[in-house]
């Protein structure tokens, strides 16, 4: 049957399952979206007003998933405006296959209207990418793309689609086997590795777990609390890893890093054996290198090789799947004699117990709404089902600090790059991806501002997103620094000027609310949730708070500041 | 260290791009780079010179794994292999020097591949001492113009005969 690669491109998304895309039409897109209402039935388009927008929404709809995210744009500024959400999901390792248009071949390489080398810009921030230019290796890299998008450390491919090749025809055939002679990860962990790393860790007396986002990522939460609950380990995650180990288990030590909680940091610091999964030791969480857990034996579980010793040197590293890895640990465990963990560990447990009572992120009610006091309220009102995302900054920090996360997919954050206006879109695409479920934006009022323009999306399609702006009218976290660390030189942080949110969001036709007390804040949070529309709360917190305790940058993770 | 590494990668446009995207942008040297096609005409094979201390070149050999076009790195520093390096060297070469440049492009087993009135091009190939050498012995003269091909490297035969890269087809498991 001979079909068009607009219509390839279609069958293609249906053989891979695809129902949903997000996107924004243009001149080099015109043949795809002509074709596209043959196949309303079974892939659904939704209309994004900013391709930022449109890549944040698959990014949220991916991570709330677990499937792959997709999304359509046009060439030029369309592909260029997409870059930022490419290089997010890239940064936080997501499943995403982005499809850009490219103008015709032959103009390739002419400076053509609304031509870029997007193959060129997104090469360091995709997984892969390619450029179809013949439509008869169209439907092999479609296959091929979402293969690499899904194994793996998954990732954003991008497949770049000239308007001559889309009007093209060929025989198409989806292949049903895939050959990639040059990509091959390794899903297993070396048994030899693993038995070495089950001993090391019966013998600590100060173990602890060090779990990120590859948990969650490899849907290895259950193994991971087993095996935390069985040896009696504490847990720590990062921001990536919030809700992969339940967030209320008296296990939990909270975030670690550098907004991480006092006992975590300190329990990292001192412990004598660190068993990282599905982390890569990143800045934000190692604080000064040379003084990040200074004397323990660290096992590192991580599906990417490059991620193992690129920071911190490891002992005993393990290259596999952090689901399968870990349930081959358990099952060793099993095959030994039971020990009294709680016992041999007690001394330590004591000693964290200490650390805790020590300090724990706490705030003094005032008399300005308090943005930590918004966070509980929404934890306790939403429930644990609800989806939150996050914004970037002192909003982010809040939620990882006061909303406890049980589940895993339940926060989804811009971890890696730290997108500001991420939260929004992908609350919209993860509205989409479970339309029953509470959605929760939690944002600063920059961020928001930054892709407002999808207040239109999520009215048009009638998704009942909740915003909770934490508004102190300002760059909430770079003004936390500069009063920290430039003596209070305030420069270019303040809003002077800044929109009415609640006149913004009815001007969209979404429904806009505002605290100004703090008793006004739950009634607020209950009218929000109570209606099926998209709604804009706008909490006018104090403008003084900040993320403690804080790590200082360059500092050792027990530098912290605590107020 | 100065680490040679030989890598097989698939012969498709933009896979020299991501290579030095990937060096540029994690800021690691390239010293010099030589690419060309292998009897697998899908396949190239690229050579590498690069240096670091041992976990930057891990980095390296680890980063270069993971891009998909890469079927195969090879750290050939510390094993046994044979390098080579071709030189073409414009020389001057007036008439009382012109037998002392061929004496020395003899004794080096290098070819005359140009030649004009005032002087000599010569081509030569060897490692990179020899090359060095020869640079230095005919730098009194006055070298006009020098093109290096950088090194190729190749790993000596296995005793057994084995063959080194073989192409791995992966199955879909859907």
């Amino acid at each position: 049957m001979k079909k068009t690669g607009a219509e390839i491109v279609f069958e293609s998304l249906k053989q891979e399952g695809v129902d949903t895309v997000f996107g924004l039409p243009g001149g080099a897109v015109l043949t795809l979206y002509d074709t596209m209402p043959k196949y309303s039935e079974e892939v659904r388009h939704l209309l994004m007003r900013h391709e930022q927008g449109a890549v944040h929404a698959a990014d949220g709809y991916a991570r709330s998933s677990g499937k792959v995210g997709v999304c359509l744009v046009t060439s030029g500024p369309g592909a260029t405006n997409a870059v930022t959400g490419v290089a997010t999901a890239f940064m936080d390792s997501v499943p995403m296959v982005i499809f850009t248009g490219q103008v015709n071949t032959m103009l390739i390489g002419n400076d053509a209207f609304q031509e870029a080398d997007i193959t060129g810009i997104t090469r360091p921030c995709t997984k892969h990418n390619y450029l179809v230019k013949d439509v008869k290796d169209l439907a092999a890299t479609i296959k091929q793309a979402f293969h690499l998008a899904k194994t793996g450390r998954p990732g954003p491919i991008l497949i770049d689609l000239p308007k001559d090749v889309m009007a093209a025809t060929t025989e198409f055939s989806y292949p049903s086997k895939l050959k990639m002679r040059s990509y091959n990860p390794t899903y297993e962990g070396h048994p030899g590795q693993i038995k070495r790393a089950a001993k090391l860790i019966a013998g600590a007396k100060k173990p602890v777990i060090y779990a990120g986002g590859g948990v969650i990522i490899s849907n290895a939460s259950r193994e991971l609390t087993s095996l935390a609950q069985k040896l009696s380990i504490p847990v720590t995650t990062t921001l990536m890893g919030l809700g992969a180990f339940p967030g209320t288990h008296p296990l939990f030590l909270g975030m670690l890093g550098m907004h991480g909680t006092f006992q975590a940091n300190m329990a990292v610091t001192h412990c004598d054996v660190l068993i990282a999964v599905g982390a890569r030791f990143d800045d934000r969480v190692t604080g000064k290198v040379e003084s990040f857990s200074p004397h323990s034996k660290k096992i590192h579980i991580d599906i990417d090789p490059t991620s193992i010793s690129k920071n911190v040197q490891v002992d005993i590293p393990i290259v596999g799947d952090a689901k399968n890895v870990l349930k081959t640990m358990l099952k060793s465990f099993e095959e030994e004699p039971a020990q009294d963990w709680p016992k041999i560990h007690g001394d330590w447990f004591s000693q964290i117990t200490h650390w805790k009572n020590t300090s724990s992120p706490e705030y003094k009610p005032g008399p300005c709404i308090k943005p930590q006091f918004v966070i509980q309220k929404i934890n306790e009102l939403a429930g644990g089902d609800a989806i939150i995302t996050t914004e970037v900054g002192q909003n982010q920090m809040w939620t990882a600090q006061f909303f406890k996360f049980t589940k895993p997919r339940t926060l989804i954050t811009s971890g890696g790059l730290g997108t500001m206006g991420f939260g929004f879109p992908a609350a919209i695409g993860a509205q989409v991806a479970f339309p029953d479920k509470t959605v929760i934006d939690i944002a600063g009022d920059g961020s928001f501002q930054m892709n407002v323009q999808e207040l239109a999306t999520a009215v048009q399609y009638n998704l009942p997103v909740k915003v909770a702006i934490l508004n102190n009218h300002c760059l909430g976290m770079v003004r936390q620094w500069q009063q920290l660390f430039c003596d209070q030189r305030y420069s270019q942080t303040i809003f002077e000027v800044a929109p009415d949110f609640v006149k913004l969001a009815e001007a969209y036709g979404a429904v806009g609310l505002r605290a100004t007390k703090t008793e006004e804040v739950e009634p607020i949070i209950r009218e929000a949730l109570s209606t099926r529309k998209t709604v804009v709360m706008d909490f006018l917190i104090d403008p003084n708070e900040c993320v403690y305790p804080m790590v200082p940058a360059g500092a050792a993770l027990t530098e912290m500041l605590l107020v | 260290m100065r680490h040679v590494i030989s890598v097989l990668v698939d012969n498709e446009p933009g896979v020299l791009s991501r290579i030095s995207g990937l060096f540029s942008g994690r800021g690691f040297n390239i010293e010099s780079l030589n690419v060309a096609e292998t009897l697998d005409p899908s396949i190239s094979r690229m050579t590498l010179v690069t240096s670091g201390n041992e976990q930057i070149i891990e980095q390296i050999i680890k980063q270069l794994n993971k891009l998909v076009n890469v079927i195969k790195v090879f750290d050939l520093t510390g094993s046994d292999f044979v390098e080579r390096e071709m030189a073409m060297i414009r020389v001057n070469a007036e008439s009382s020097s012109r037998a002392e440049v061929l004496r020395i492009l003899e004794i080096f087993r290098g070819r005359v591949v140009d030649v004009s009135p005032k002087s000599y091009t010569l081509e030569i190939t060897g490692d990179e001492k020899k090359i060095q050498a020869v640079i230095e012995l005919l730098a009194p003269f006055g070298i006009i113009e020098i093109v290096r091909t950088g090194k190729v490297a190749i790993a000596r035969a296995k005793k057994d005969g084995s063959p080194l890269a073989k192409g791995r087809e992966q199955k879909l498991e859907s």
